[in-house]
Protein backbone atom coordinates (compact mmCIF):
# COMPACT_ATOMS: atom_id res chain seq x y z
CA UNK A 1 0.00 0.00 0.00
CA UNK A 2 1.55 3.24 -1.08
CA UNK A 3 0.98 6.48 0.74
CA UNK A 4 -1.66 7.77 -1.62
CA UNK A 5 -3.49 4.57 -2.41
CA UNK A 6 -7.07 4.53 -1.15
CA UNK A 7 -7.80 3.21 2.34
CA UNK A 8 -10.90 1.42 1.08
CA UNK A 9 -11.65 0.47 -2.49
CA UNK A 10 -14.35 -1.66 -4.07
CA UNK A 11 -13.99 -2.81 -7.67
CA UNK A 12 -16.80 -4.41 -9.65
CA UNK A 13 -18.30 -5.93 -6.51
CA UNK A 14 -21.17 -8.35 -7.06
CA UNK A 15 -23.23 -9.88 -4.32
CA UNK A 16 -26.48 -11.81 -4.32
CA UNK A 17 -28.60 -13.24 -1.54
CA UNK A 18 -30.03 -16.28 -3.28
CA UNK A 19 -31.80 -14.99 -6.37
CA UNK A 20 -31.75 -11.40 -5.14
CA UNK A 21 -28.95 -9.38 -6.70
CA UNK A 22 -28.02 -6.78 -4.10
CA UNK A 23 -24.70 -5.42 -5.38
CA UNK A 24 -24.42 -5.29 -9.14
CA UNK A 25 -20.89 -4.13 -9.91
CA UNK A 26 -20.22 -1.58 -7.21
CA UNK A 27 -17.15 0.66 -7.46
CA UNK A 28 -16.00 3.31 -5.06
CA UNK A 29 -12.93 4.25 -3.08
CA UNK A 30 -12.05 6.37 -0.08
CA UNK A 31 -8.78 8.24 0.34
CA UNK A 32 -6.99 8.71 3.61
CA UNK A 33 -8.76 11.16 5.87
CA UNK A 34 -11.79 11.35 3.62
CA UNK A 35 -15.43 10.88 4.51
CA UNK A 36 -17.53 8.91 2.08
CA UNK A 37 -21.29 9.01 2.58
CA UNK A 38 -23.43 6.24 1.13
CA UNK A 39 -27.00 7.20 0.40
CA UNK A 40 -29.88 5.55 -1.36
CA UNK A 41 -33.36 4.17 -0.98
CA UNK A 42 -34.14 1.45 1.50
CA UNK A 43 -33.00 -1.89 0.07
CA UNK A 44 -30.56 -0.35 -2.40
CA UNK A 45 -27.65 -2.28 -0.86
CA UNK A 46 -25.94 0.35 1.30
CA UNK A 47 -25.65 -1.79 4.42
CA UNK A 48 -24.56 -4.77 2.38
CA UNK A 49 -21.81 -2.75 0.70
CA UNK A 50 -20.64 -1.47 4.09
CA UNK A 51 -20.70 -4.94 5.64
CA UNK A 52 -18.65 -6.33 2.75
CA UNK A 53 -15.86 -3.89 3.64
CA UNK A 54 -15.48 -5.52 7.07
CA UNK A 55 -16.26 -8.93 5.60
CA UNK A 56 -19.49 -9.45 7.45
CA UNK A 57 -20.68 -10.51 4.01
CA UNK A 58 -18.58 -12.36 1.45
CA UNK A 59 -18.82 -11.18 -2.12
CA UNK A 60 -19.48 -13.26 -5.23
CA UNK A 61 -17.00 -11.47 -7.46
CA UNK A 62 -14.94 -8.30 -7.64
CA UNK A 63 -12.23 -6.94 -5.40
CA UNK A 64 -12.20 -5.18 -2.07
CA UNK A 65 -9.02 -3.65 -0.66
CA UNK A 66 -8.96 -2.21 2.84
CA UNK A 67 -5.80 -0.81 4.45
CA UNK A 68 -3.64 -3.22 2.48
CA UNK A 69 -5.87 -6.24 3.18
CA UNK A 70 -7.34 -8.08 0.26
CA UNK A 71 -10.79 -8.55 1.80
CA UNK A 72 -12.17 -10.86 -0.88
CA UNK A 73 -9.30 -13.33 -0.51
CA UNK A 74 -10.57 -16.59 0.95
CA UNK A 75 -7.61 -16.87 3.31
CA UNK A 76 -7.83 -13.33 4.65
CA UNK A 77 -6.74 -12.80 8.26
CA UNK A 78 -10.10 -11.54 9.53
CA UNK A 79 -8.86 -10.48 12.91
CA UNK A 80 -6.05 -8.42 11.38
CA UNK A 81 -8.56 -6.72 9.07
CA UNK A 82 -10.90 -5.97 11.92
CA UNK A 83 -8.17 -4.41 14.00
CA UNK A 84 -7.79 -1.84 11.24
CA UNK A 85 -11.51 -1.30 10.71
CA UNK A 86 -13.95 -0.01 13.31
CA UNK A 87 -17.65 -0.60 12.72
CA UNK A 88 -20.63 0.90 14.51
CA UNK A 89 -24.15 -0.35 13.94
CA UNK A 90 -27.57 1.17 14.20
CA UNK A 91 -28.32 -0.86 17.33
CA UNK A 92 -25.39 0.07 19.51
CA UNK A 93 -24.73 -3.51 20.65
CA UNK A 94 -22.89 -2.63 23.82
CA UNK A 95 -22.32 -5.72 25.95
CA UNK A 96 -25.05 -5.40 28.59
CA UNK A 97 -23.29 -7.31 31.37
CA UNK A 98 -20.16 -5.15 31.25
CA UNK A 99 -19.67 -1.59 32.45
CA UNK A 100 -18.87 1.04 29.84
CA UNK A 101 -15.22 0.86 30.85
CA UNK A 102 -15.20 -2.94 30.54
CA UNK A 103 -16.94 -2.69 27.17
CA UNK A 104 -14.13 -0.45 25.97
CA UNK A 105 -11.14 -2.27 27.49
CA UNK A 106 -12.26 -5.76 26.44
CA UNK A 107 -10.86 -5.71 22.91
CA UNK A 108 -7.61 -3.81 23.60
CA UNK A 109 -6.81 -6.19 26.46
CA UNK A 110 -7.84 -9.47 24.85
CA UNK A 111 -6.98 -8.73 21.22
CA UNK A 112 -4.06 -6.33 21.45
CA UNK A 113 -2.78 -7.77 24.73
CA UNK A 114 -2.62 -4.29 26.17
CA UNK A 115 -1.90 -3.96 29.89
CA UNK A 116 -5.09 -3.38 31.92
CA UNK A 117 -3.90 -0.06 33.32
CA UNK A 118 -3.07 1.26 29.87
CA UNK A 119 -6.39 0.06 28.50
CA UNK A 120 -8.20 1.89 31.30
CA UNK A 121 -6.32 5.07 30.48
CA UNK A 122 -7.31 4.72 26.88
CA UNK A 123 -10.93 4.05 27.84
CA UNK A 124 -10.95 7.27 29.82
CA UNK A 125 -9.45 9.11 26.87
CA UNK A 126 -11.92 7.86 24.24
CA UNK A 127 -14.84 8.41 26.58
CA UNK A 128 -13.72 12.00 27.10
CA UNK A 129 -13.52 12.31 23.33
CA UNK A 130 -17.22 11.40 23.00
CA UNK A 131 -18.21 13.46 26.03
CA UNK A 132 -18.97 10.59 28.40
CA UNK A 133 -16.05 10.80 30.82
CA UNK A 134 -18.32 10.42 33.84
CA UNK A 135 -20.02 7.23 32.59
CA UNK A 136 -17.04 4.91 33.02
CA UNK A 137 -18.70 2.79 35.70
CA UNK A 138 -22.23 2.83 34.36
CA UNK A 139 -23.87 -0.16 32.73
CA UNK A 140 -25.26 0.33 29.20
CA UNK A 141 -28.88 0.15 30.35
CA UNK A 142 -28.26 3.16 32.58
CA UNK A 143 -27.45 5.30 29.52
CA UNK A 144 -29.72 7.03 27.03
CA UNK A 145 -29.70 5.82 23.43
CA UNK A 146 -27.49 8.69 22.31
CA UNK A 147 -25.05 8.02 25.12
CA UNK A 148 -24.99 4.31 24.32
CA UNK A 149 -24.22 5.04 20.69
CA UNK A 150 -21.41 7.41 21.68
CA UNK A 151 -20.05 4.73 24.00
CA UNK A 152 -20.16 2.26 21.11
CA UNK A 153 -18.17 4.69 18.98
CA UNK A 154 -15.67 5.09 21.83
CA UNK A 155 -15.37 1.30 22.07
CA UNK A 156 -14.38 1.15 18.40
CA UNK A 157 -11.99 4.09 18.71
CA UNK A 158 -10.14 2.40 21.56
CA UNK A 159 -8.82 -0.11 19.01
CA UNK A 160 -7.31 2.81 17.06
CA UNK A 161 -8.78 1.79 13.71
CA UNK A 162 -7.52 3.25 10.45
CA UNK A 163 -11.03 3.54 9.06
CA UNK A 164 -14.45 3.76 10.68
CA UNK A 165 -17.67 2.39 9.23
CA UNK A 166 -21.02 3.76 10.41
CA UNK A 167 -24.32 2.19 9.39
CA UNK A 168 -27.20 4.56 10.14
CA UNK A 169 -25.93 5.12 13.63
CA UNK A 170 -28.62 7.67 14.45
CA UNK A 171 -31.63 5.89 12.97
CA UNK A 172 -32.63 4.20 16.23
CA UNK A 173 -32.44 7.44 18.19
CA UNK A 174 -35.06 9.98 19.13
CA UNK A 175 -34.56 13.11 16.97
CA UNK A 176 -33.37 15.18 19.92
CA UNK A 177 -30.56 12.66 20.56
CA UNK A 178 -29.16 12.43 17.04
CA UNK A 179 -27.30 15.74 17.31
CA UNK A 180 -24.95 14.61 20.08
CA UNK A 181 -23.92 11.54 18.08
CA UNK A 182 -23.46 13.45 14.82
CA UNK A 183 -21.31 15.98 16.64
CA UNK A 184 -18.96 13.20 17.75
CA UNK A 185 -18.69 11.98 14.17
CA UNK A 186 -18.03 15.50 12.93
CA UNK A 187 -15.22 15.88 15.43
CA UNK A 188 -13.75 12.59 14.26
CA UNK A 189 -13.84 13.77 10.66
CA UNK A 190 -12.17 17.01 11.64
CA UNK A 191 -9.46 14.93 13.33
CA UNK A 192 -8.75 13.28 10.00
CA UNK A 193 -10.39 9.89 10.53
CA UNK A 194 -11.17 8.03 7.31
CA UNK A 195 -14.85 7.10 7.30
CA UNK A 196 -17.52 5.37 5.31
CA UNK A 197 -21.00 6.07 6.53
CA UNK A 198 -24.52 5.23 5.59
CA UNK A 199 -26.95 7.92 6.65
CA UNK A 200 -30.37 9.32 5.93
CA UNK A 201 -29.44 12.66 7.50
CA UNK A 202 -29.08 14.67 4.29
CA UNK A 203 -28.14 17.93 5.96
CA UNK A 204 -25.42 16.19 7.87
CA UNK A 205 -24.19 14.40 4.75
CA UNK A 206 -23.94 17.68 2.90
CA UNK A 207 -21.78 19.16 5.64
CA UNK A 208 -19.43 16.28 6.24
CA UNK A 209 -19.01 14.36 2.98
CA UNK A 210 -15.90 14.60 0.86
CA UNK A 211 -17.58 12.15 -1.44
CA UNK A 212 -21.18 11.11 -1.85
CA UNK A 213 -22.14 7.77 -3.37
CA UNK A 214 -25.77 7.37 -4.36
CA UNK A 215 -26.72 3.73 -4.69
CA UNK A 216 -29.66 2.63 -6.74
CA UNK A 217 -30.65 -0.90 -7.72
CA UNK A 218 -27.36 -2.38 -6.54
CA UNK A 219 -25.25 0.07 -8.54
CA UNK A 220 -23.43 3.32 -7.86
CA UNK A 221 -25.92 5.43 -9.72
CA UNK A 222 -24.29 8.78 -9.16
CA UNK A 223 -21.22 9.93 -7.30
CA UNK A 224 -19.38 13.15 -6.66
CA UNK A 225 -18.77 15.74 -3.98
CA UNK A 226 -21.52 16.88 -1.63
CA UNK A 227 -22.58 19.33 -4.34
CA UNK A 228 -24.44 16.55 -6.21
CA UNK A 229 -27.02 16.66 -3.42
CA UNK A 230 -27.85 20.23 -4.37
CA UNK A 231 -27.63 19.65 -8.11
CA UNK A 232 -28.36 16.01 -8.96
CA UNK A 233 -27.48 14.86 -12.46
CA UNK A 234 -29.90 11.94 -12.54
CA UNK A 235 -33.65 11.96 -11.99
CA UNK A 236 -33.31 9.12 -9.45
CA UNK A 237 -31.04 11.14 -7.18
CA UNK A 238 -33.19 14.22 -7.69
CA UNK A 239 -36.23 12.26 -6.60
CA UNK A 240 -34.36 10.72 -3.67
CA UNK A 241 -33.11 14.08 -2.43
CA UNK A 242 -36.52 15.60 -3.00
CA UNK A 243 -38.41 13.06 -0.94
CA UNK A 244 -35.70 12.36 1.57
CA UNK A 245 -36.00 8.61 1.02
CA UNK B 1 -56.93 -48.44 63.30
CA UNK B 2 -54.98 -45.52 64.72
CA UNK B 3 -51.88 -43.76 63.58
CA UNK B 4 -49.14 -44.62 65.99
CA UNK B 5 -45.95 -42.76 65.20
CA UNK B 6 -42.79 -43.35 67.13
CA UNK B 7 -39.75 -41.45 65.91
CA UNK B 8 -37.45 -42.32 68.81
CA UNK B 9 -35.78 -45.43 67.41
CA UNK B 10 -35.41 -43.74 64.07
CA UNK B 11 -34.04 -40.51 65.52
CA UNK B 12 -31.50 -42.48 67.49
CA UNK B 13 -29.85 -43.24 64.20
CA UNK B 14 -29.39 -39.56 63.26
CA UNK B 15 -25.65 -39.93 62.53
CA UNK B 16 -26.59 -42.31 59.71
CA UNK B 17 -29.05 -39.78 58.35
CA UNK B 18 -26.40 -37.09 58.56
CA UNK B 19 -23.87 -39.21 56.66
CA UNK B 20 -26.48 -40.01 54.03
CA UNK B 21 -27.39 -36.35 53.60
CA UNK B 22 -23.74 -35.37 53.27
CA UNK B 23 -23.27 -38.11 50.70
CA UNK B 24 -26.28 -36.88 48.73
CA UNK B 25 -24.89 -33.36 48.70
CA UNK B 26 -21.47 -34.57 47.59
CA UNK B 27 -23.00 -36.68 44.86
CA UNK B 28 -25.12 -33.79 43.64
CA UNK B 29 -22.24 -31.32 43.80
CA UNK B 30 -19.94 -33.54 41.74
CA UNK B 31 -22.64 -34.29 39.19
CA UNK B 32 -23.58 -30.61 38.90
CA UNK B 33 -19.99 -29.41 38.41
CA UNK B 34 -19.15 -32.01 35.79
CA UNK B 35 -22.62 -31.91 34.27
CA UNK B 36 -22.37 -28.13 33.86
CA UNK B 37 -19.03 -28.53 32.08
CA UNK B 38 -20.27 -31.35 29.85
CA UNK B 39 -23.49 -29.49 29.11
CA UNK B 40 -21.77 -26.23 28.23
CA UNK B 41 -19.30 -27.92 25.88
CA UNK B 42 -22.14 -29.85 24.34
CA UNK B 43 -24.20 -26.70 23.78
CA UNK B 44 -21.16 -25.10 22.11
CA UNK B 45 -20.68 -28.28 20.07
CA UNK B 46 -24.24 -28.20 18.82
CA UNK B 47 -23.71 -24.60 17.69
CA UNK B 48 -20.38 -25.33 16.03
CA UNK B 49 -20.02 -25.46 12.31
CA UNK B 50 -18.70 -29.02 12.53
CA UNK B 51 -21.62 -31.25 11.61
CA UNK B 52 -20.12 -34.40 13.07
CA UNK B 53 -19.61 -32.80 16.47
CA UNK B 54 -23.05 -31.16 16.33
CA UNK B 55 -24.68 -34.50 15.51
CA UNK B 56 -22.80 -36.34 18.24
CA UNK B 57 -23.90 -33.74 20.80
CA UNK B 58 -27.52 -33.93 19.64
CA UNK B 59 -27.43 -37.72 19.82
CA UNK B 60 -26.14 -37.60 23.39
CA UNK B 61 -28.74 -35.07 24.51
CA UNK B 62 -31.65 -36.94 22.92
CA UNK B 63 -30.46 -40.34 24.15
CA UNK B 64 -30.32 -39.10 27.73
CA UNK B 65 -33.54 -37.13 27.63
CA UNK B 66 -35.47 -40.09 26.30
CA UNK B 67 -34.34 -42.83 28.70
CA UNK B 68 -35.00 -43.27 32.42
CA UNK B 69 -32.31 -42.20 34.85
CA UNK B 70 -32.36 -45.59 36.56
CA UNK B 71 -31.63 -47.36 33.29
CA UNK B 72 -28.76 -44.94 32.64
CA UNK B 73 -27.34 -45.71 36.07
CA UNK B 74 -27.53 -49.46 35.41
CA UNK B 75 -25.92 -48.98 32.01
CA UNK B 76 -22.96 -47.17 33.55
CA UNK B 77 -22.80 -49.63 36.42
CA UNK B 78 -22.91 -52.83 34.37
CA UNK B 79 -21.20 -51.29 31.37
CA UNK B 80 -18.09 -50.36 33.33
CA UNK B 81 -18.12 -53.74 35.08
CA UNK B 82 -18.42 -55.67 31.83
CA UNK B 83 -15.29 -54.05 30.37
CA UNK B 84 -13.43 -54.93 33.55
CA UNK B 85 -13.54 -51.67 35.50
CA UNK B 86 -14.40 -51.89 39.15
CA UNK B 87 -15.51 -48.59 40.63
CA UNK B 88 -17.24 -47.77 43.88
CA UNK B 89 -21.00 -47.37 43.78
CA UNK B 90 -20.42 -43.70 44.60
CA UNK B 91 -18.18 -43.12 41.56
CA UNK B 92 -20.62 -44.90 39.30
CA UNK B 93 -23.52 -42.91 40.70
CA UNK B 94 -21.67 -39.58 40.31
CA UNK B 95 -20.68 -40.45 36.74
CA UNK B 96 -24.18 -41.47 35.72
CA UNK B 97 -25.74 -38.39 37.32
CA UNK B 98 -23.20 -36.08 35.66
CA UNK B 99 -23.93 -37.63 32.27
CA UNK B 100 -27.63 -37.25 32.92
CA UNK B 101 -27.64 -33.64 34.09
CA UNK B 102 -25.11 -32.74 31.38
CA UNK B 103 -27.71 -33.43 28.70
CA UNK B 104 -30.36 -31.27 30.37
CA UNK B 105 -27.80 -28.53 30.96
CA UNK B 106 -26.85 -28.65 27.27
CA UNK B 107 -30.46 -28.08 26.29
CA UNK B 108 -30.88 -25.18 28.72
CA UNK B 109 -27.57 -23.57 27.73
CA UNK B 110 -28.48 -23.83 24.07
CA UNK B 111 -31.59 -21.80 24.76
CA UNK B 112 -29.36 -19.34 26.60
CA UNK B 113 -26.98 -19.05 23.63
CA UNK B 114 -29.91 -18.49 21.29
CA UNK B 115 -31.11 -15.62 23.45
CA UNK B 116 -27.95 -13.64 22.68
CA UNK B 117 -28.76 -11.22 19.82
CA UNK B 118 -26.60 -11.70 16.72
CA UNK B 119 -25.75 -8.01 16.95
CA UNK B 120 -23.79 -8.74 20.12
CA UNK B 121 -21.71 -11.32 18.32
CA UNK B 122 -21.18 -9.11 15.27
CA UNK B 123 -20.06 -6.26 17.50
CA UNK B 124 -17.53 -8.60 19.12
CA UNK B 125 -16.36 -9.89 15.74
CA UNK B 126 -16.01 -6.31 14.57
CA UNK B 127 -13.68 -5.70 17.52
CA UNK B 128 -11.48 -8.58 16.28
CA UNK B 129 -12.24 -10.90 19.18
CA UNK B 130 -11.56 -14.58 18.48
CA UNK B 131 -14.31 -17.20 18.55
CA UNK B 132 -13.15 -18.40 21.93
CA UNK B 133 -12.99 -14.87 23.31
CA UNK B 134 -16.49 -14.20 22.02
CA UNK B 135 -17.86 -17.28 23.75
CA UNK B 136 -16.04 -16.48 26.93
CA UNK B 137 -16.64 -12.73 27.23
CA UNK B 138 -19.78 -12.05 25.25
CA UNK B 139 -21.92 -15.19 25.19
CA UNK B 140 -21.32 -17.42 28.18
CA UNK B 141 -22.06 -15.12 31.10
CA UNK B 142 -25.14 -13.33 29.69
CA UNK B 143 -26.50 -16.65 28.42
CA UNK B 144 -26.01 -18.26 31.82
CA UNK B 145 -27.65 -15.28 33.45
CA UNK B 146 -30.70 -15.61 31.21
CA UNK B 147 -31.23 -19.30 32.00
CA UNK B 148 -29.99 -19.25 35.58
CA UNK B 149 -33.39 -19.95 37.17
CA UNK B 150 -33.91 -22.91 34.83
CA UNK B 151 -30.43 -24.23 35.61
CA UNK B 152 -31.06 -23.92 39.34
CA UNK B 153 -34.31 -25.89 39.09
CA UNK B 154 -32.63 -28.55 37.00
CA UNK B 155 -29.82 -28.93 39.51
CA UNK B 156 -32.22 -29.18 42.45
CA UNK B 157 -34.17 -31.81 40.52
CA UNK B 158 -30.96 -33.72 39.97
CA UNK B 159 -30.20 -33.68 43.69
CA UNK B 160 -33.65 -35.15 44.36
CA UNK B 161 -33.29 -37.67 41.55
CA UNK B 162 -30.00 -38.87 43.02
CA UNK B 163 -32.19 -40.89 45.38
CA UNK B 164 -32.51 -43.57 42.70
CA UNK B 165 -28.80 -44.31 42.99
CA UNK B 166 -29.79 -46.15 46.18
CA UNK B 167 -30.59 -48.94 43.70
CA UNK B 168 -26.89 -49.57 43.20
CA UNK B 169 -26.25 -49.10 46.91
CA UNK B 170 -24.61 -45.71 46.78
CA UNK B 171 -24.75 -44.77 50.46
CA UNK B 172 -26.80 -41.61 50.02
CA UNK B 173 -29.82 -40.46 51.96
CA UNK B 174 -32.41 -42.79 50.45
CA UNK B 175 -30.19 -45.86 50.72
CA UNK B 176 -29.58 -45.00 54.36
CA UNK B 177 -33.32 -44.65 54.89
CA UNK B 178 -33.97 -48.03 53.30
CA UNK B 179 -31.48 -49.54 55.68
CA UNK B 180 -32.88 -47.76 58.77
CA UNK B 181 -36.48 -48.70 58.07
CA UNK B 182 -35.60 -52.37 57.62
CA UNK B 183 -33.62 -52.19 60.84
CA UNK B 184 -36.26 -50.41 62.93
CA UNK B 185 -39.52 -51.49 61.24
CA UNK B 186 -40.52 -47.83 61.38
CA UNK B 187 -40.86 -47.23 57.64
CA UNK B 188 -43.35 -44.35 57.71
CA UNK B 189 -41.41 -42.41 60.35
CA UNK B 190 -38.17 -42.98 58.48
CA UNK B 191 -39.48 -41.67 55.19
CA UNK B 192 -41.14 -38.66 56.85
CA UNK B 193 -37.74 -37.70 58.22
CA UNK B 194 -36.07 -38.37 54.88
CA UNK B 195 -38.60 -36.21 53.08
CA UNK B 196 -37.90 -33.40 55.52
CA UNK B 197 -34.18 -33.89 54.99
CA UNK B 198 -34.62 -33.57 51.21
CA UNK B 199 -36.58 -30.36 51.66
CA UNK B 200 -33.76 -28.96 53.77
CA UNK B 201 -31.17 -30.07 51.17
CA UNK B 202 -33.18 -28.38 48.41
CA UNK B 203 -33.27 -25.16 50.38
CA UNK B 204 -29.53 -25.38 51.02
CA UNK B 205 -28.87 -25.91 47.32
CA UNK B 206 -31.13 -23.04 46.28
CA UNK B 207 -29.44 -20.75 48.77
CA UNK B 208 -26.08 -21.83 47.38
CA UNK B 209 -27.13 -21.01 43.82
CA UNK B 210 -28.55 -17.71 44.91
CA UNK B 211 -25.20 -16.78 46.46
CA UNK B 212 -23.33 -18.00 43.38
CA UNK B 213 -25.59 -15.91 41.14
CA UNK B 214 -24.88 -12.93 43.34
CA UNK B 215 -21.16 -13.41 42.74
CA UNK B 216 -21.44 -14.24 39.02
CA UNK B 217 -23.69 -11.41 37.90
CA UNK B 218 -22.38 -8.13 39.29
CA UNK B 219 -24.69 -6.07 37.10
CA UNK B 220 -27.76 -7.55 38.83
CA UNK B 221 -26.18 -6.77 42.15
CA UNK B 222 -25.47 -3.18 41.16
CA UNK B 223 -28.80 -2.47 39.52
CA UNK B 224 -30.80 -4.50 42.02
CA UNK B 225 -32.64 -6.60 39.42
CA UNK B 226 -33.95 -9.88 40.73
CA UNK B 227 -32.69 -13.10 39.26
N1 LIG C 1 -28.63 -11.68 4.97
C1 LIG C 1 -29.53 -11.41 3.98
N2 LIG C 1 -30.21 -12.42 3.41
C2 LIG C 1 -31.09 -12.16 2.41
N3 LIG C 1 -31.37 -10.95 1.94
C3 LIG C 1 -30.73 -9.90 2.49
C4 LIG C 1 -29.77 -10.08 3.54
N4 LIG C 1 -29.29 -8.87 3.86
C5 LIG C 1 -29.91 -7.99 3.08
N5 LIG C 1 -30.76 -8.59 2.23
C6 LIG C 1 -31.58 -7.93 1.20
O1 LIG C 1 -30.70 -7.21 0.38
C7 LIG C 1 -31.29 -5.98 -0.02
C8 LIG C 1 -30.35 -4.85 0.33
O2 LIG C 1 -30.27 -4.76 1.74
P1 LIG C 1 -29.42 -3.66 2.49
O3 LIG C 1 -29.60 -3.92 3.93
O4 LIG C 1 -28.04 -3.63 1.96
O5 LIG C 1 -30.18 -2.33 2.07
P2 LIG C 1 -29.99 -0.87 2.61
O6 LIG C 1 -29.68 -0.03 1.43
O7 LIG C 1 -29.03 -0.84 3.74
O8 LIG C 1 -31.45 -0.53 3.12
P3 LIG C 1 -31.92 0.29 4.41
O9 LIG C 1 -31.88 1.72 4.06
O10 LIG C 1 -33.33 -0.17 4.61
O11 LIG C 1 -31.02 -0.07 5.54
C9 LIG C 1 -32.62 -5.90 0.67
O12 LIG C 1 -33.61 -6.27 -0.25
C10 LIG C 1 -32.53 -6.90 1.78
O13 LIG C 1 -33.79 -7.47 2.04
MG1 LIG D 1 -29.20 -0.57 5.84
Amino acid sequence: MTKDSPVVSLKEVHKSFGALKVLDGVDFSVGRGDVLVLIGRSGSGKSTALRCIDRFETIDSGEIHVCGHRVDAPDIDLRALRQDVGIVFQSYNLFPHLTIEQNITLAPVSVKRMAKAEARERAAAVLAQVGLAEKLDAYPEQLSGGQQQRAAIARSLAMQPKVMLFDEVTSALDPELTGEVLKVIEALAADGMTMVMVTHEMGFARGIADKVVFMHAGKVHETGTASILAAPATPELAQFVGTGF
Amino acid sequence: MGLNLDFSVVLERWPLFWDGAVMTLKLAALAIVFGAIIGTFCAVGRNSGNRLIARACTLYVEAIRNTPLLVQIFLVYFGLASIGFKFSAFSVAATALAINVGAYTAEIMRAGFESIPTGQIEAAEGLALSRFQIYWHVILLPATEKVYPALTSQFVLLMLASSVTSQISAEELTAVANYIQSDTYRAFETYILVAIAYVVLSLVLRAGFWALGFALFPRRRRLGTAL
